[in-house]
């Protein structure tokens, strides 16, 4: 009970951007941050898009596909984190792309966690739930 | 093309569907596919293509079949082959194909996939990249059967040429 309650205080008062070009995705994706406790959960269906709402608005994490047109998640990633103002924002991967040099190459350019697709709720809600508590450990 | 790499995709179909669609899928024998009409009313088709090998993965759905799946996905009743289905047709074949080529890369074989298409329609054809034979796996559920396609290129080497038949 502590535990679900902990959850739903986690991601209550953040902004969340999903990213990723399959509607399907991102309902699956946006269910599962509600079941936790979200409340302000946005969407975008590519790297480009996603881009310029992370422009105009305050988001507090993003969930990314790596597969997209226009902008796949790591140019989006990139661009993230070479930005001034938006370089720290916790950027989570979910994605069918589960290769050793895929996982690699996203750490390197300093992916928050990375979730390959299939998932289930159980696996997502950990990984927010470690990035929430080495954010803590860095304050 | 190396029958020890169809098991992944086998394998990858059974565990997408389960985690995904909480669907159990069991796998028929697989054939060799000399048409290109597809098993199925919706197909999500993906291009793979490595330094060694090329191809492509196809993901027929029946109707029934497929209602039923992302049904099971969305938990909501899903009753027409609509935008949502097709949508899903193209994860589900975008995860089956990351899930193998994970596999794959652990016996040697590293492929990069394209972003899926899905076609809809009853005997829709599906087009694979190249000449090389199909493999297709049938595979069933309790709301019906789908089958998944897999040609694959290797080095100038088919499939059909190791099992005895005339290469095309």
């Amino acid at each position: 009970m502590e535990d679900i309650e902990g959850r739903a205080m986690m991601l209550k008062n953040i902004r969340i951007l999903i990213v990723d070009d399959f509607s399907t995705m991102r309902r699956l994706i946006k269910k599962i941050l509600t079941d936790l406790g979200a409340e302000d959960v946005i969407e975008a269906e590519n790297g480009s898009n996603a881009w310029d709402i992370l422009n105009r608005e305050k988001v507090n994490l993003v969930i990314c596909d790596w597969n997209m047109p226009n902008m796949s998640g790591m140019e989006l990633l990139e661009k993230v984190r070479a930005d001034e103002t938006l370089g720290d924002i916790p950027f989570i991967m979910v994605t069918a792309e589960g290769k050793k040099d895929n996982v690699t190459a996203a750490t390197k350019k300093g992916v928050t966690g990375y979730v390959t697709k299939p998932f289930n709720a159980e696996s997502l809600r950990s990984k927010i739930k470690t990035m929430f508590a080495n954010a803590g450990k860095e304050k | 093309m190396n029958l020890k790499y169809i098991e992944p995709f086998i394998a990858a179909t059974i565990h997408v569907l389960e985690t995904m669609a909480f669907t159990q899928a069991t796998a028929g024998e697989a054939y060799l596919k000399d048409d290109q009409t597809a098993m199925g009313d919706v197909s999500g088709i993906i291009g793979m293509t490595g330094k060694e090998s090329s191809g492509t993965l196809s993901v027929s759905f029946t109707k029934n079949s497929i209602l039923a799946i992302v049904s099971n996905m969305f938990g909501d009743e899903i009753t027409e082959l609509n935008n949502e289905i097709k949508d899903a047709v193209g994860e589900i074949t975008n995860m089956i194909s990351g899930q193998a080529r994970q596999k794959l890369e652990e016996m040697g074989k590293s492929l990069d996939a394209a972003i899926p298409t899905v076609i809809t329609g009853i005997n829709h054809s599906i087009k694979h990249i190249t000449t090389y034979p199909i493999i297709a796996v049938p595979f069933s559920t309790d709301n019906g059967d789908f089958t998944i396609e897999i040609c694959l290129e290797e080095e100038g080497v088919s499939l059909r040429r190791k099992i005895g038949r005339e290469t095309p």
